[in-house]
């Protein structure tokens, strides 16, 4: 430790200490924070399935985007995104969006509109279906993936089905002739997503037992969900295709900068004791 | 200076001499930059000042280009904003910048303001520039919420109905009444295109403006006086044969490069933010704002953004409503008199006891904690932990009046201890 004299002559340690305190409680305030942030998105999603989604995966995002158009667009919007910003991220060209994809009489540069009336859908479901655009960005990955598998068989409702993540959903399971016909366990009868969650591990379609096959094996569906679930992720935020991209030069260049900056600093400060 | 050397130079010191003796540009730049002395010891948290004036700038930049393409519409705002995001190039770029930047001014504005409370930067004779800056907070938490409600998500919305409502705990006082200042605010009998609208008027003039002024008179203020130091030593009292400090530097050129070190540093956090975790994990972004404002459903969980939660625990902390209207008023209004509630004989925290230090450290838990718990759902034990700190946030207020008393202080030293 360093000291210095004073003007009245009495030696004095110099309160490097507080700085140093100053330092590491800087670093535990920001742990802290840290902490918490994962601890609210941890207790919203504690008792859904997690999914690994790869938003870089083209191919998975041209399955899902498939996905997407024949099991979804029937009632859905996706109203902010455009067919053409699919063909150029998705790396599909636009020859085959339009023979795939685009609706008779729509452009490239059109917005993935439903094709269902939203009065006509008001008489369908009660409800008009949401804009598909933002779900994966409002609900996240998790809860889509999961919302998909937990779908089952409830004849107390209007449309016959009834979901698990999302109780009283006015939602139908929409692919129903993929994943097969589902019923609640009889020994689960009232598993619920915070039953789950107390359960610690039990997992969210424990509950559920598949009493009619679908045209996939349960591995197969829960593929073509995160397919799915890939390409929903890409559409509420295409741009993060760019971003991360974009983000390690722009890093790269400010790491240089901030490097030069502190030479420069230190040059000029030669001569400050 | 040396003479001119060919008559391009020469032609450019008579444009400069002309304009020099119509404006006082170099005048300015010698009292404000070259000849404008800091103390030399400055340290980790003398960055945040110019930071502050950095995320200001970012703010009105990033600002005027979203201005070129949002729309303050209640049928049109959400709609924009996701063209900002998708179909504007690099809108989204010019978004994330503006949605973390608002974030990251708060941050840098609440270290800046810890600076002054850790080396008593707000005692005599730097009063009014504490003043200013406390307005420039002010302003600064009333444009980020009228920020946030212009992309008129769900959490904009609720939010909106949530703090104007605070207007409502006012009782009945005759010649007005919390119901009417409810319904003058909003412009309408709830949240609707008309309160969007004067919102956006506020945000992008009014209160710029207000504290583009603000940060002028802070900076005067604080050029009037001198910057304080961490050792809390007035180097003005201490200078050589020329008139300068001993322990002072020219701002410029050795501040401008320091800081310039401090703006490489921020940027590198700032930009990685924007490219890898724009939203935050839902701490800058709420996940339920990417759901269109809807005045039928009302969120589950209704709570502001980080930067105001440690108010709103104090809000919700007290049981009524009015009183907690008042006791969060208080917590933010109790910083303006700390220049008068402050008696240590010394500024600097280095030269106070360690009860100071434990009482600081205190205060600052508790800001803390609280914001933790403004994010919570407010279950029982989260609002009995919350009545705790609030009482700990209000008794450092207090502690300041009452520990000088007996305390005994380290003997300051004449010049400033360790430069950089």
């Amino acid at each position: 430790m360093k000291h210095q004299t004073n003007a009245t002559g009495k030696r004095h340690p110099q309160p490097t200490s507080w700085s140093a305190m100053s330092k590491s409680a800087y670093v535990v305030l920001f742990a802290l924070l840290t902490v918490v942030s994962s601890q609210i998105v941890a207790a919203e999603s504690a008792s859904l399935l997690s999914v690994d989604i790869n938003v870089r995966d083209t191919a998975a995002l041209q399955r899902g985007v498939r996905t997407f158009n024949d099991y979804c667009l029937g009632c859905h919007g996706a109203d902010y995104m455009r067919y053409k910003r699919i063909a150029s991220d998705l790396n599909i060209n636009e020859g085959q969006i339009e023979a795939r994809l685009l609706p008779p009489g729509r452009e490239m540069t059109d917005a993935l509109k439903s094709s269902l009336q939203p009065e006509a859908a008001k008489q369908l479901f009660g409800a008009v279906p949401p804009n598909l655009s933002l779900s994966a960005r409002a609900r996240g990955a998790d809860w889509l993936y999961t919302y998909m598998l937990t779908f089952y068989r409830d004849d107390s409702t209007a449309s016959g089905w009834n979901n698990l993540t999302f109780p009283n959903a006015a939602m139908p399971h929409a692919m129903w002739d993929l994943q097969g016909v589902q019923e609640l366990a009889q020994h689960a009868e009232s598993t619920t997503a915070t039953d789950t969650q107390a359960h610690g591990h039990a997992d969210i379609t424990a509950g559920l037992k598949l009493i009619e096959p679908g045209l996939q094996s349960p591995e197969d569906y829960r593929r073509t969900v995160k397919d799915l679930v890939t390409f929903m992720v890409y559409l509420s935020e295409p741009a993060q295709l760019q971003r991360s991209a974009m983000g390690p030069w722009v890093l790269l260049f400010l790491v240089l900068f901030t490097l030069l900056a502190w030479i420069l600093k230190r040059e000029y400060w030669r001569d400050v004791h | 200076m040396a003479t001119p050397a060919n008559s391009m130079r020469s032609t450019a010191s008579k444009v400069g001499y002309w304009v020099d003796q119509r404006l006082p540009i170099s005048s300015l730049w010698r009292d404000h930059m070259s000849h404008y002395y800091a103390a030399k010891n400055f340290n980790f948290w003398y960055y945040f000042g110019s930071l502050s004036l950095l995320a200001l700038v970012i703010q009105l930049v990033s600002g005027i280009f979203l201005t070129m393409f949002y729309k303050p519409d209640a049928a049109e705002a959400f709609a924009s904003v996701e063209y900002i995001m998708r179909d504007v190039p690099f809108g989204w770029l010019i978004r994330y910048i503006h949605s973390t930047g608002a974030s990251a001014f708060f941050l840098v504005v609440y270290l800046h303001m810890f600076r002054a409370m850790l080396y008593g930067s707000y005692r005599t004779p730097r009063e009014l520039i504490w003043i200013f800056g406390m307005l420039i907070y002010l302003v600064l938490m009333a444009e980020a919420f009228l920020g946030y409600v212009l992309p008129w998500g769900q959490m904009s919305y609720w939010g909106a109905q949530v703090i104007i409502s605070l207007f409502g705990a006012i009782p009945d006082l005759g010649f007005i009444s919390g119901d009417a200042l409810v319904e003058w605010i909003r412009g309408d009998f709830s949240v609707s295109d008309a309160t969007l609208n004067r919102f956006f008027a506020l945000h992008v003039v009014a209160l710029p403006l207000s504290l583009l002024m603000l940060v002028l008179l802070h900076i005067t203020a604080l050029h009037q006086v001198g910057s304080n130091n961490p050792d809390g030593i007035e180097i003005k009292n201490n200078k050589d044969a020329t008139g300068k400090p001993v322990d002072g530097i020219a701002f410029h050129p050795y501040y401008t490069v320091k800081d310039l070190f401090g703006v490489g540093v921020f940027l590198i956090l700032f930009a990685f933010i924007i490219f890898f975790a724009p939203d935050g994990g839902g701490l800058l972004l709420e996940h339920d704002n990417f759901v269109p404002a809807n005045p039928l459903v009302t969120p589950a969980h209704i709570k502001p953004v980080w930067y105001f939660t440690p108010f709103f625990a104090i809000l919700k902390a007290v049981p009524d409503k009015l009183g907690g209207v008042i006791v969060m008023g208080a917590a933010v209004m109790v910083l303006f008199f700390l220049p008068w509630l402050d008696r240590s004989p010394v500024k600097s925290i280095r030269y106070k006891g360690w009860l100071s230090k434990l009482a600081l450290g205190l205060f600052v838990i508790s800001f803390i904690r609280l914001g933790m718990l403004g994010m919570g759902q407010g279950t029982p034990a989260q609002l009995l932990e919350s009545q705790v700190w609030t009482i700990v946030y209000f008794a450092y207020f207090i502690s300041l009046l009452i520990i000088p008393r007996f305390e005994s202080t380290k003997p300051v030293p004449d010049r400033v201890t360790s430069s950089h």
